[in-house]
Protein backbone atom coordinates (compact mmCIF):
# COMPACT_ATOMS: atom_id res chain seq x y z
CA UNK A 1 0.00 0.00 0.00
CA UNK A 2 0.91 3.16 -0.98
CA UNK A 3 1.65 5.82 1.60
CA UNK A 4 2.65 9.44 2.04
CA UNK A 5 4.26 11.91 4.68
CA UNK A 6 3.22 15.20 4.34
CA UNK A 7 4.80 18.09 6.21
CA UNK A 8 3.41 21.54 6.57
CA UNK A 9 5.65 24.71 8.04
CA UNK A 10 4.79 28.30 8.01
CA UNK A 11 6.71 30.50 5.66
CA UNK A 12 10.28 32.25 6.42
CA UNK A 13 8.83 35.94 7.56
CA UNK A 14 5.14 34.89 8.99
CA UNK A 15 5.17 35.41 12.87
CA UNK A 16 4.05 32.18 14.27
CA UNK A 17 3.25 33.08 17.85
CA UNK A 18 2.28 29.36 19.03
CA UNK A 19 6.35 28.64 18.14
CA UNK A 20 7.53 31.85 19.86
CA UNK A 21 5.64 30.74 23.32
CA UNK A 22 6.97 27.02 23.05
CA UNK A 23 10.39 28.94 22.61
CA UNK A 24 9.73 31.13 25.82
CA UNK A 25 8.61 28.13 27.96
CA UNK A 26 12.03 26.26 27.09
CA UNK A 27 14.06 29.10 27.73
CA UNK A 28 11.88 29.46 31.23
CA UNK A 29 12.68 25.56 31.67
CA UNK A 30 17.05 25.82 31.44
CA UNK A 31 17.33 25.46 27.57
CA UNK A 32 18.65 28.83 26.78
CA UNK A 33 20.60 26.77 23.59
CA UNK A 34 18.01 26.71 21.36
CA UNK A 35 17.44 29.63 19.30
CA UNK A 36 14.56 29.41 17.03
CA UNK A 37 11.54 27.17 17.13
CA UNK A 38 8.38 27.11 14.74
CA UNK A 39 5.33 24.98 14.63
CA UNK A 40 3.90 22.98 12.04
CA UNK A 41 2.16 20.61 10.80
CA UNK A 42 2.23 16.43 10.22
CA UNK A 43 0.30 14.21 8.34
CA UNK A 44 0.23 10.74 7.06
CA UNK A 45 -2.10 9.41 3.92
CA UNK A 46 -2.67 5.72 3.16
CA UNK A 47 -3.55 5.07 -0.84
CA UNK A 48 -6.19 2.47 -2.21
CA UNK A 49 -4.19 0.38 -4.76
CA UNK A 50 -6.46 1.05 -7.11
CA UNK A 51 -5.17 4.67 -8.08
CA UNK A 52 -1.50 4.53 -8.47
CA UNK A 53 -0.37 6.68 -11.58
CA UNK A 54 0.57 10.45 -11.07
CA UNK A 55 0.61 9.83 -6.70
CA UNK A 56 3.13 12.60 -6.43
CA UNK A 57 1.37 14.51 -9.07
CA UNK A 58 -1.84 14.12 -7.49
CA UNK A 59 -0.97 14.07 -3.59
CA UNK A 60 1.15 18.06 -4.48
CA UNK A 61 -2.56 18.68 -5.97
CA UNK A 62 -4.10 17.67 -2.44
CA UNK A 63 -1.55 20.01 -0.45
CA UNK A 64 -1.83 23.07 -3.32
CA UNK A 65 -6.05 22.80 -2.47
CA UNK A 66 -6.56 21.92 0.75
CA UNK A 67 -3.66 20.68 3.36
CA UNK A 68 -1.37 23.74 2.92
CA UNK A 69 -2.40 27.56 2.88
CA UNK A 70 0.47 28.95 -0.17
CA UNK A 71 -0.27 32.27 1.28
CA UNK A 72 1.46 31.10 4.47
CA UNK A 73 2.59 27.47 4.55
CA UNK A 74 4.97 25.92 2.67
CA UNK A 75 5.09 22.04 1.79
CA UNK A 76 6.91 18.86 1.73
CA UNK A 77 6.26 15.25 0.52
CA UNK A 78 7.59 11.96 0.80
CA UNK A 79 6.09 9.24 -0.93
CA UNK A 80 6.47 5.56 -0.41
CA UNK A 81 5.67 2.68 -1.99
CA UNK B 1 -33.94 43.56 0.96
CA UNK B 2 -32.88 39.89 0.56
CA UNK B 3 -30.51 38.51 2.78
CA UNK B 4 -29.26 35.11 2.72
CA UNK B 5 -27.61 33.89 5.53
CA UNK B 6 -24.86 30.99 4.83
CA UNK B 7 -24.95 28.33 7.47
CA UNK B 8 -22.16 25.67 7.93
CA UNK B 9 -22.08 22.62 10.16
CA UNK B 10 -20.65 25.11 13.07
CA UNK B 11 -21.75 28.05 12.40
CA UNK B 12 -23.10 30.02 15.42
CA UNK B 13 -23.93 33.74 14.99
CA UNK B 14 -26.24 33.03 12.13
CA UNK B 15 -29.46 33.55 14.81
CA UNK B 16 -27.79 36.62 15.42
CA UNK B 17 -27.77 38.10 12.29
CA UNK B 18 -31.09 36.65 11.34
CA UNK B 19 -32.66 38.61 13.97
CA UNK B 20 -30.95 41.85 13.52
CA UNK B 21 -31.90 41.66 9.94
CA UNK B 22 -35.53 40.63 10.35
CA UNK B 23 -36.51 42.28 13.57
CA UNK B 24 -34.48 45.60 14.11
CA UNK B 25 -33.82 46.02 10.18
CA UNK B 26 -37.19 44.81 9.02
CA UNK B 27 -35.55 42.94 6.08
CA UNK B 28 -36.38 39.74 4.53
CA UNK B 29 -33.89 37.21 5.81
CA UNK B 30 -33.30 33.56 5.57
CA UNK B 31 -31.19 30.76 5.99
CA UNK B 32 -29.05 28.81 3.40
CA UNK B 33 -27.39 25.67 4.20
CA UNK B 34 -23.84 24.63 3.21
CA UNK B 35 -25.19 21.84 0.75
CA UNK B 36 -27.72 24.39 -1.46
CA UNK B 37 -26.56 25.37 -4.93
CA UNK B 38 -28.92 27.96 -5.44
CA UNK B 39 -28.12 31.58 -3.81
CA UNK B 40 -30.15 33.15 -6.86
CA UNK B 41 -32.87 35.90 -5.62
CA UNK B 42 -30.75 37.05 -2.94
CA UNK B 43 -29.35 40.89 -3.03
CA UNK B 44 -26.98 40.01 -0.07
CA UNK B 45 -25.38 36.83 1.57
CA UNK B 46 -23.64 37.16 4.84
CA UNK B 47 -21.07 34.22 5.58
CA UNK B 48 -21.68 34.40 9.86
CA UNK B 49 -19.46 33.47 12.77
CA UNK B 50 -18.55 30.30 14.20
CA UNK B 51 -16.73 27.34 13.93
CA UNK B 52 -17.09 25.62 11.13
CA UNK B 53 -16.17 22.30 10.92
CA UNK B 54 -14.56 22.62 14.17
CA UNK B 55 -12.02 25.08 12.53
CA UNK B 56 -10.21 21.84 11.83
CA UNK B 57 -6.52 21.81 9.27
CA UNK B 58 -7.15 25.59 9.23
CA UNK B 59 -10.09 27.96 10.07
CA UNK B 60 -12.58 28.33 7.15
CA UNK B 61 -10.64 25.70 5.18
CA UNK B 62 -13.18 23.05 4.70
CA UNK B 63 -16.42 24.87 4.74
CA UNK B 64 -14.95 26.70 1.70
CA UNK B 65 -15.18 23.61 -0.24
CA UNK B 66 -19.06 23.13 0.92
CA UNK B 67 -20.92 23.31 -2.20
CA UNK B 68 -22.61 26.44 -1.22
CA UNK B 69 -19.29 28.00 -1.79
CA UNK B 70 -19.39 27.62 -6.19
CA UNK B 71 -22.72 29.72 -6.13
CA UNK B 72 -20.98 32.34 -3.42
CA UNK B 73 -18.34 32.64 -5.63
CA UNK B 74 -20.40 33.40 -8.68
CA UNK B 75 -22.48 35.30 -7.17
CA UNK B 76 -19.22 37.62 -5.67
CA UNK B 77 -17.59 37.23 -9.15
CA UNK B 78 -20.88 38.46 -10.83
CA UNK B 79 -20.64 41.46 -8.50
CA UNK B 80 -23.04 40.20 -5.64
CA UNK B 81 -22.99 42.06 -2.01
CA UNK B 82 -20.91 39.21 0.25
CA UNK B 83 -20.22 39.74 4.06
CA UNK B 84 -18.34 37.71 5.95
CA UNK B 85 -17.77 38.13 10.12
CA UNK B 86 -15.52 36.71 11.63
CA UNK B 87 -15.78 32.87 10.70
CA UNK B 88 -16.87 34.12 7.63
CA UNK B 89 -14.22 36.52 6.53
CA UNK B 90 -11.78 33.16 7.17
CA UNK B 91 -13.82 31.02 4.95
CA UNK B 92 -13.65 34.15 2.43
CA UNK B 93 -9.70 34.40 2.39
CA UNK B 94 -9.74 30.53 1.88
CA UNK B 95 -11.66 30.35 -0.62
CA UNK B 96 -9.51 33.46 -1.96
CA UNK B 97 -12.33 36.19 -2.54
CA UNK B 98 -10.74 37.99 -0.67
CA UNK B 99 -6.36 38.01 0.20
CA UNK B 100 -4.21 37.15 3.06
CA UNK B 101 -4.56 34.79 5.64
CA UNK B 102 -5.41 34.54 9.66
CA UNK B 103 -2.65 33.41 11.83
CA UNK B 104 -3.34 32.37 15.79
CA UNK B 105 -3.97 35.50 17.78
CA UNK B 106 -0.36 36.62 19.22
CA UNK B 107 -1.13 36.37 22.66
CA UNK B 108 -2.55 32.69 22.09
CA UNK B 109 -6.21 33.44 23.72
CA UNK B 110 -9.35 33.85 22.52
CA UNK B 111 -10.15 37.53 23.11
CA UNK B 112 -13.93 38.23 23.28
CA UNK B 113 -14.48 41.94 24.10
CA UNK B 114 -15.65 45.03 22.89
CA UNK B 115 -13.03 46.77 20.35
CA UNK B 116 -12.38 50.37 18.75
CA UNK B 117 -12.12 49.90 15.14
CA UNK B 118 -11.84 53.02 12.51
CA UNK B 119 -13.33 53.38 9.64
CA UNK B 120 -10.65 53.50 6.81
CA UNK B 121 -12.82 54.25 3.94
CA UNK B 122 -17.00 55.62 3.39
CA UNK B 123 -16.26 54.40 -0.63
CA UNK B 124 -17.59 50.91 0.35
CA UNK B 125 -21.07 49.48 -0.64
CA UNK B 126 -20.46 48.54 3.48
CA UNK B 127 -19.14 51.95 4.90
CA UNK B 128 -20.94 54.83 3.14
CA UNK B 129 -23.05 55.60 5.89
CA UNK B 130 -20.30 56.19 8.26
CA UNK B 131 -20.45 59.48 7.72
CA UNK B 132 -16.74 61.45 7.83
CA UNK B 133 -15.23 57.78 8.72
CA UNK B 134 -15.33 57.21 12.48
CA UNK B 135 -14.54 54.98 15.16
CA UNK B 136 -17.40 52.11 15.85
CA UNK B 137 -17.23 50.08 18.98
CA UNK B 138 -17.93 46.76 18.03
CA UNK B 139 -17.06 42.91 19.72
CA UNK B 140 -14.47 40.62 18.59
CA UNK B 141 -14.48 37.33 19.80
CA UNK B 142 -12.03 35.19 17.71
CA UNK B 143 -8.51 33.29 18.45
CA UNK B 144 -7.53 33.11 14.65
CA UNK B 145 -7.47 37.00 13.93
CA UNK B 146 -4.05 37.98 13.15
CA UNK B 147 -4.32 39.10 9.77
CA UNK B 148 -1.27 38.42 7.19
CA UNK B 149 -1.08 39.57 3.91
CA UNK B 150 2.43 39.04 1.76
CA UNK B 151 3.90 43.21 2.17
CA UNK B 152 3.46 43.53 -2.14
CA UNK B 153 -0.70 42.60 -1.87
CA UNK B 154 -0.58 44.63 0.91
CA UNK B 155 0.34 47.97 -0.64
CA UNK B 156 -1.88 47.11 -3.57
CA UNK B 157 -4.43 46.91 -1.44
CA UNK B 158 -3.55 50.29 0.29
CA UNK B 159 -3.44 51.57 -3.03
CA UNK B 160 -7.34 50.52 -3.91
CA UNK B 161 -8.85 51.28 -1.01
CA UNK B 162 -9.46 47.77 0.21
CA UNK B 163 -8.26 48.45 3.89
CA UNK B 164 -11.71 48.91 5.33
CA UNK B 165 -11.33 48.97 9.30
CA UNK B 166 -8.54 49.19 11.91
CA UNK B 167 -8.29 48.69 15.08
CA UNK B 168 -7.67 51.82 17.21
CA UNK B 169 -7.71 53.74 20.73
CA UNK B 170 -11.32 55.53 21.23
CA UNK B 171 -9.76 58.89 19.73
CA UNK B 172 -8.82 56.56 16.84
CA UNK B 173 -5.48 55.86 16.84
CA UNK B 174 -4.55 52.95 15.03
CA UNK B 175 -1.02 52.70 17.32
CA UNK B 176 -0.05 48.93 17.66
CA UNK B 177 -0.81 49.23 21.54
CA UNK B 178 -4.48 49.38 20.69
CA UNK B 179 -3.55 46.30 17.88
CA UNK B 180 -5.61 42.93 20.25
CA UNK B 181 -4.05 39.72 18.21
CA UNK B 182 -1.30 41.32 16.20
CA UNK B 183 -2.79 41.75 12.97
CA UNK B 184 -0.50 43.80 10.61
CA UNK B 185 -0.87 47.13 10.85
CA UNK B 186 -4.21 46.82 12.83
CA UNK B 187 -6.37 45.49 10.47
CA UNK B 188 -9.83 44.69 11.20
CA UNK B 189 -11.70 43.95 8.12
CA UNK B 190 -11.37 44.48 4.30
CA UNK B 191 -12.66 44.05 1.23
CA UNK B 192 -11.88 42.91 -2.13
CA UNK B 193 -10.98 45.23 -5.31
CA UNK B 194 -14.36 46.17 -6.62
CA UNK B 195 -15.90 46.71 -3.09
CA UNK B 196 -18.83 43.91 -3.05
CA UNK B 197 -16.80 41.37 -0.81
CA UNK B 198 -16.10 42.00 2.99
CA UNK B 199 -14.48 40.61 5.56
CA UNK B 200 -14.34 41.57 9.02
CA UNK B 201 -13.45 40.37 12.19
CA UNK B 202 -15.29 42.56 14.64
CA UNK B 203 -19.38 41.52 15.24
CA UNK B 204 -21.53 44.02 13.82
CA UNK B 205 -24.74 41.83 14.44
CA UNK B 206 -23.22 42.17 17.83
CA UNK B 207 -23.39 46.14 17.62
CA UNK B 208 -27.06 46.70 16.87
CA UNK B 209 -29.26 47.17 19.61
CA UNK B 210 -28.35 49.46 23.10
CA UNK B 211 -29.68 46.55 25.26
CA UNK B 212 -26.24 44.75 23.73
CA UNK B 213 -24.06 48.00 24.73
CA UNK B 214 -23.37 49.77 21.09
CA UNK B 215 -25.38 50.25 17.74
CA UNK B 216 -22.26 51.21 16.05
CA UNK B 217 -22.92 47.95 13.78
CA UNK B 218 -26.23 49.09 12.20
CA UNK B 219 -24.17 51.48 10.41
CA UNK B 220 -22.49 48.54 8.29
CA UNK B 221 -25.66 47.05 7.92
CA UNK B 222 -27.86 50.51 6.89
CA UNK B 223 -25.04 51.33 4.39
CA UNK B 224 -25.80 48.33 2.84
CA UNK B 225 -29.42 48.96 2.47
CA UNK B 226 -28.34 52.59 1.30
CA UNK B 227 -26.18 51.35 -0.90
CA UNK B 228 -28.86 48.78 -2.49
CA UNK B 229 -31.96 51.90 -1.97
CA UNK B 230 -33.64 49.91 0.46
CA UNK B 231 -35.28 51.60 4.01
CA UNK B 232 -35.20 49.92 7.05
Amino acid sequence: MAQARVYVTLKEGILDPQGKTVLRALHSLGFPEVEDLRIGKYMELKFTDSRKENLEERLSEMCERILANPVIENYRMEVED
Amino acid sequence: MRFGIVMFPGSNCEQDCLHVLRDVLNQDAEYVWHQSSDVSGFDCLVLPGGFSYGDYLRTGAIARFSPVMKAVEKFAIGGGLVIGICNGFQILLEAGLLPGAMMRNVGLKFICRFVDIRVETVNTPWTRSCAGGGVLEIPIAHNEGNYQVPAGTLEEMKRRGQIVFRYCSPEGSAHPDFNPNGSIENIAGICNQEGNVLGMMPHPERASELELGSTDGLVIWRSILAHCGARA
